[in-house]
């Protein structure tokens, strides 16, 4: 009977009085949380660090809206609103800048989104464990390789006089080309440069699905006279579409934040027309020319332009399947 | 059962499939590994042969001329301590702070759970960019000092998430209720029972932090003034893409130097050695690297 009447109590307490229970329960979690010291102990060096080193900086893009001036500082410069931008817009030079970014990016995204796919099928596809094992070890190590021994490897290939590619063209009778010297075939070098280093790497994630496919529907289609074309399309490929469709939204989000380190290494006076993106321009303003006010603006438009892109493609991928990053 | 499946013989669509697979991946075997194998071939071979475009797969008059040099290099030898040092301390600063991070947010109860591990993604979407970064080392004081090129990196919030998911699948709650029904405190389990089960990922974490710490050139070149705090990438940068070869740090050789081969050599040498310490520990970590790229997949 006690019981039953401490039941009935405590559920009047909870249609009664709502306000008084979330303050009971607020009490509750901060008596929970006050035993969990230990924890946030743990936790409070790397607070600190995202504090000191990402969040701090971040208030630090008030300037992009200022004119930034050493003697006045940061917070005593004087405010000039949306010129930075206006001034970054309304340059043709600078729309160069842009479309150079959003070229090869694109160019990245078309050809090197499909490329560790089609590795991954294809390797799954291997019956010869020791020869699949041999690929895969042989792909993944260039991702190892760093971004100036990769450039450096680029240029020593490359090279006029004594490239190991332009040997092989003169073997057929071509002339050399001047690889990093033509604006023109910029965009082709890096993308395919970056695919070569991270194909066989960004093929794992998909391996690693294709493993996770279920041996009797494989065998229920062979046993029902599937060709292995058919099996990769019905079976192989809808297993791994969370994979494609996350890795997608990830890739179409980074568009625009082309990375500076490998640009900036292959950059040279005769492909600048084409080679030179928004990281690489932000550097050169800010630090080289020391217009700290008008970098950071251009920085905060390229990270708020990618932000937006990867939410909305983010959105459009929840709405038409029911995979997404949040 | 499984003899009968094989019993079905392939198609003859099917076998042509798997035989062009097979010639596909044989292709792309080749166009990867081909531009290694030349590399490390030019690197052992003359300066005449490699001038003259003679090196095709093999070392052409073989001669080690372009590791002496490297290795008569002071710059070189100067990036490769700077490198060890910041990739040493770097890792293991950044284990410490990963673990200590991964390990309490990956407590289902932990109160405000959501909202620190919020505080910690949202860094991974949005930063201040590159002058705000540069002017915050600057006030710290750290611009041309060791310590630029380690606390800034102190942590990397994917990796810590990676670590995060690795610890929620592999330490049972059980095994944390047991332990607190016989009065182990939180750090107490933290230190006795999470570190000794994490040395997977401990090993992912260091494969990954110290990769990162010896490739990295950017932070260096902008952080970075003094020559003798160069890590190696920058060196290298100077000598394969800017062509700055400081013929003084090259006294025997020096007369050599006018030929233009022997800069190409070095060039090539230089390539290869870089790339070892990295390639050496590549086949026995492969294991714990593809494990790594599971975990980040799983919560992505």
């Amino acid at each position: 009977m006690a019981k039953t009447n401490a039941g009935i109590i405590e559920q009047e307490e909870v249609f009664l009085g709502e306000p008084l229970d979330r303050k009971a329960r607020l009490r509750k979690t901060c008596r929970k949380a006050l035993t969990q010291w230990q924890f946030y102990l743990m936790l409070l060096l790397p607070l600190i660090y995202v504090i000191v080193f990402s969040y701090i900086p971040m208030g630090g893009i008030v300037m992009a809206f200022k004119d930034y001036s050493v003697s006045k500082g940061i917070w005593g410069s004087d405010w000039v609103g949306f010129k930075h931008f206006i001034q970054f817009l309304s340059s043709p030079s600078s729309l160069d800048v842009i479309w150079n970014t959003l070229a090869l990016g694109v160019y990245s995204l078309i050809a090197g989104f499909p490329i560790p796919i089609l590795l991954a099928i294809a390797l799954n596809e291997v019956g010869n464990q020791k020869f699949k094992k041999v690929v895969q070890m042989v792909t993944y190590a260039p991702y190892f390789i760093s971004t100036v021994v990769m450039v450096g490897l680029i240029m020593q290939v490359t090279d006029m006089r004594t490239g190991i590619i332009n040997n092989i063209l003169q073997l057929f009778g071509q002339d050399p080309i001047n690889f990093l010297g033509d604006p023109d075939l910029f965009p082709s070098l890096y993308v395919w440069s970056g695919i070569w280093q991270t194909a066989g790497y960004s093929a794992i994630i998909y391996l690693a699905a294709l493993a996770g496919v279920s041996k009797e529907l494989q065998e229920a289609a062979i046993v029902d006279g599937a060709s292995r074309l058919k099996r990769i399309w019905h079976i192989d490929l809808p297993a791994i579409r969370p994979q494609i469709i996350i890795l997608l939204i990830f890739n179409v989000g980074s568009i625009m934040s082309i990375g500076f380190e490998k640009v900036y290494l292959m950059q040279n006076s005769m492909n600048m027309s084409k080679s030179e993106v928004i990281a690489t321009f932000v550097y050169k303003i800010g630090l080289v020319n020391a217009d700290y006010s008008f970098s950071t603006a251009v920085g905060l438009f390229n990270s708020v332009v990618g932000f937006i892109l990867l939410i909305s493609v983010n959105w459009l991928a929840k709405k038409f399947s029911d995979t997404s990053i949040w | 059962m499984k003899t009968s499946n094989k019993l079905i013989k392939e198609s003859k669509a099917d076998k042509a499939f798997i035989i062009g697979n097979y010639i596909i991946l044989a292709f792309v075997l080749v166009i990867v590994l081909y531009p290694i194998i030349y590399v490390v071939s030019a690197s052992f071979s003359s300066p005449q042969a490699v001038i003259g475009g003679e090196v095709w797969l093999f070392p052409v008059e073989p001669t080690l001329m372009g590791y002496e040099a490297v290795f008569k290099n002071n710059q070189i030898l100067v990036g490769f301590k700077n490198s060890f040092i910041y990739m040493i301390c770097g890792t293991f600063i950044n284990l410490i702070m990963t673990m200590l991070c991964a390990y309490p947010l990956s407590r289902k109860e932990l109160v405000g759970r959501n909202v620190i591990t919020g505080i910690f993604v949202f860094t991974m979407y949005f930063s201040g960019g590159l002058v705000p970064t540069y002017m915050l080392i600057q006030k710290l004081g750290l611009l041309n000092t060791r310590w630029a090129m380690i606390i800034p990196a102190a942590m990397s919030v994917w990796n810590m998430i990676i670590a995060r998911t690795y610890l929620q699948n592999t330490i049972p709650d059980t095994l944390y209720e047991a332990a607190e029904i016989d009065g182990c405190s939180p750090i107490g389990f933290f230190c006795k029972v999470v570190m000794p089960l994490s040395k997977p990922i401990l090993a992912v974490l260091v494969l990954y932090y110290g990769v990162a710490h010896w490739n990295t050139y950017f932070s260096a070149m902008i952080y970075l003034n003094n020559q003798d705090l160069f890590p190696l990438q920058l060196i290298l940068r100077n000598i394969l893409i800017m062509n700055n070869i400081d013929p003084t740090m090259m006294q025997d050789v020096e007369a050599m130097l006018q030929k233009q081969g022997l800069v190409d050599l070095l060039k090539y040498s230089v390539i290869v050695v870089a790339s070892v310490p990295v390639l050496c520990i590549y086949p026995f970590v492969q294991k714990y690297f593809v494990k790594g790229v599971m975990i980040g997949a799983l919560k992505g």
